[in-house]
């Protein structure tokens, strides 16, 4: 943006007053806006929702006609794909996988991260900086360098190829942003409760856990959704850690699923695979719209 | 205060410092010790090579042909979803028609309805999104050149991911569809921030709604554009290209590695050809372009502050 200097003052007094300063052209101007940006909008809302729409539509195909004519109405609805896929391409396996592994990296990636936060938010020890930025410089890092070395790591430990090594590592690569904002909410939380439940005699961690973490849900769900959807989209760690064909993720099951789809040629259930990924995550999204946008949203601001 | 305050420290951090330092700041050291020796990965069997993998670097052609395209998509993705997303949250917030005895400016009519439909793939995995974009690129029976032939235009067909030409932008144009919309939302959030009245000054002075957009708009925003550039950047350097570029263009990243992305020559040398130092080398190279990246847009983009 070099065309704009730096304006010293509101921007507002930097623009030219035509001649005469008149107002009559605001009106038309408004209206010929109005029905161009309508327009602009609802062409990009349509190619939002086209594709996801076909997608809907073509699980509900059969083979022939999914390659005959892609946008043509299913025949009738195909309901043997949705339940082929669930049971014979293994969708509910991948679906229970990736219940149990964001579940358990959720539930650890917001208790550790937030008893690591407190912990740098309110208390002074020699350290307690260093801790801090090397929580945080892991935002800013390509997770692919470290993720060579770490395959062995991971192999070493024997969690290679099991759920709970996966939870680990989720939690791991969860905990920068997760430490940055809950250290930032923290700090922001009064600390004279925390006081007069100390001189009451409760002990830290029951000050942290019964007083604080209370105060701080507003954070954790913020914090929590965000993470939710990270671990649950996660595709690189499990690729790579993750080879056991009965120990995938929706994600990965679904990549090597269309992968051998070259000898099988079941397209209608992967379709159907496909959409069933797709809908619980858009149904949670329209009905927790609002959260699920302050949580995505903070999370890239803050 | 004191009391047990070091061993509830300790116990607080040991746990989340020690899973981090194993899964993620050990491997990262580790990474870059590995970059100067022959490890193959394979074999526990290594020697340290000084800097033989850093010279073979430069000599690899297909290096190259990664770092062009990583920064193709550095650059152009975040400039193109950015501008777009500007653009049409400008519309969705200021391109309303005037009410009576409302405010000057205001949003159209439906406007949090679109700020939810732009934001449905935002929510997707990006592999969901780009398995979907896969099977509508098809040239035979994708969605896209079917459409085309619903429409009279037979004889445009292009082979999309299969076309060396066509294939890396094909790619990027998933990741702008995929992105455009949360920066819709994050950008619509900071112009309803911008007071009315500023507007209705400007537009009383005779102003038109690109005069408001360039002098109030952008200006007032620009923290919020710089921190979501890099922050698109550095997921179209990472993860997000990794995910689109694996699974649309199969095979050696697209046809003749027209759409390898340094994360997946990172990913192939390491795990398709048991050449982990040689990977970890790519990877140290990926973390300079990162830094690089960010610091560069940091720079261009710094102005004064404005407040209001």
């Amino acid at each position: 943006m070099k065309t704009t200097e730096p304006p010293a003052s509101l921007p507002v007094t930097k623009i030219d007053l035509p001649a005469g300063g008149k107002r009559p052209r605001r009106g038309s101007d408004g209206r010929v806006l109005n029905v161009f940006s309508h327009g602009v909008l609802v062409l990009w809302a349509v190619m939002v929702v086209l594709p996801l729409l076909w997608a809907v539509m073509t699980s509900f195909k059969d083979d022939r006609s999914i390659f005959g004519s892609p946008w043509s109405l299913p025949d009738r609805l195909h309901f043997g794909n949705w339940s082929r896929a669930w049971t014979q391409a293994n969708m509910s396996d991948y679906f229970l996988n990736t219940v149990l592994v964001v579940g358990g990296s959720l539930i650890g990636t917001l208790v550790l991260g937030s008893m690591a936060a407190y912990v740098l938010a309110r208390f002074d020890f020699p350290g307690n900086r260093f801790i801090y930025y090397l929580f945080v410089g892991g935002m800013s890092f390509p997770i692919m360098l470290a993720l060579v070395p770490l395959f062995y790591v991971v192999n070493n430990m024997g969690l290679l190829n099991t759920l709970h090594g996966l939870i680990l590592v989720y939690i791991a690569y969860s905990l920068p942003f997760t430490v940055f904002f809950l250290t930032a909410f923290f700090r922001t939380l009064p600390s004279s409760v925390a006081e007069a439940a100390f001189v009451d005699g409760a002990s830290h961690s029951r000050t942290f856990f019964q007083i604080m973490l209370p105060m701080a849900k507003p954070g954790l769900i913020s914090v929590g959704i965000f993470n939710f959807l990270g671990q649950w989209n996660q595709y690189m760690l499990p690729t790579v850690l993750n080879t056991d064909p009965d120990k995938r993720v929706l994600t990965q099951g679904l990549v090597q699923l269309a992968v051998s789809q070259g000898y099988k040629g079941d397209w209608s259930g992967l379709f159907a695979g496909l959409v069933m990924a797709m809908l619980p995550v858009l149904g949670a999204y329209i009905v927790f719209q609002r959260q699920v946008v302050q949580g995505l949203t903070a999370g890239a601001l803050k | 205060m004191q009391h047990g305050k070091y061993r509830f420290i300790v116990g607080f951090l040991a746990l989340p410092l020690g899973l981090y330092a194993l899964f993620v700041v050990w491997p990262f050291i580790q990474s870059i010790y590995y970059s100067f020796t022959d490890w193959t990965g394979l074999s526990p069997e290594f020697k340290m090579v000084g800097l033989d993998n850093y010279r073979r670097m430069l000599d690899d052609q297909i290096f190259w042909k990664s770092l062009q395209h990583s920064l193709l998509f550095a650059l152009l993705v975040p400039v193109v979803t950015i501008g777009f997303a500007l653009f049409l949250s400008f519309m969705i917030n200021v391109g309303g028609r005037r009410r009576k005895s409302g405010p000057v400016v205001s949003g159209v009519r439906g406007s949090s309805f679109y700020k939810i439909v732009y934001f449905f793939p935002q929510v997707l995995s990006i592999a969901i999104v780009a398995l979907l974009f896969a099977f509508a690129y098809n040239p035979d029976s994708g969605a896209i050149n079917s459409f085309l032939r619903g429409v009279g235009l037979d004889g445009v067909q292009p082979l999309w991911l299969g076309d060396p030409d066509l294939a890396l932008w094909c790619v990027m144009a998933v990741l702008v569809w995929s992105t455009v919309g949360f920066f819709v939302v994050l950008f619509s959030a900071g112009m309803a921030s911008i007071p009315a009245d500023l507007y209705e000054a400007a537009l009383l002075d005779g102003a038109n709604r690109s005069t408001t957009f360039f002098r109030i708009t952008l200006p007032l925003l620009w923290d919020t554009v710089q921190s979501g550039w890099v922050y698109m950047g550095i997921l179209a350097l990472g993860a997000e290209s990794f995910a689109v570029v694996q699974i649309m263009t199969t095979g050696p990243g697209g046809p003749d590695y027209s759409t390898t992305v340094m994360v997946l020559y990172v990913y192939q040398r390491a795990f398709r050809d048991g050449q982990a130092a040689y990977a970890t080398t790519i990877g140290v190279a990926l973390l300079v372009v990162t830094l690089a990246f960010a610091a560069v847009v940091m720079r261009l983009g710094r102005r004064e502050r404005l407040e209001y």
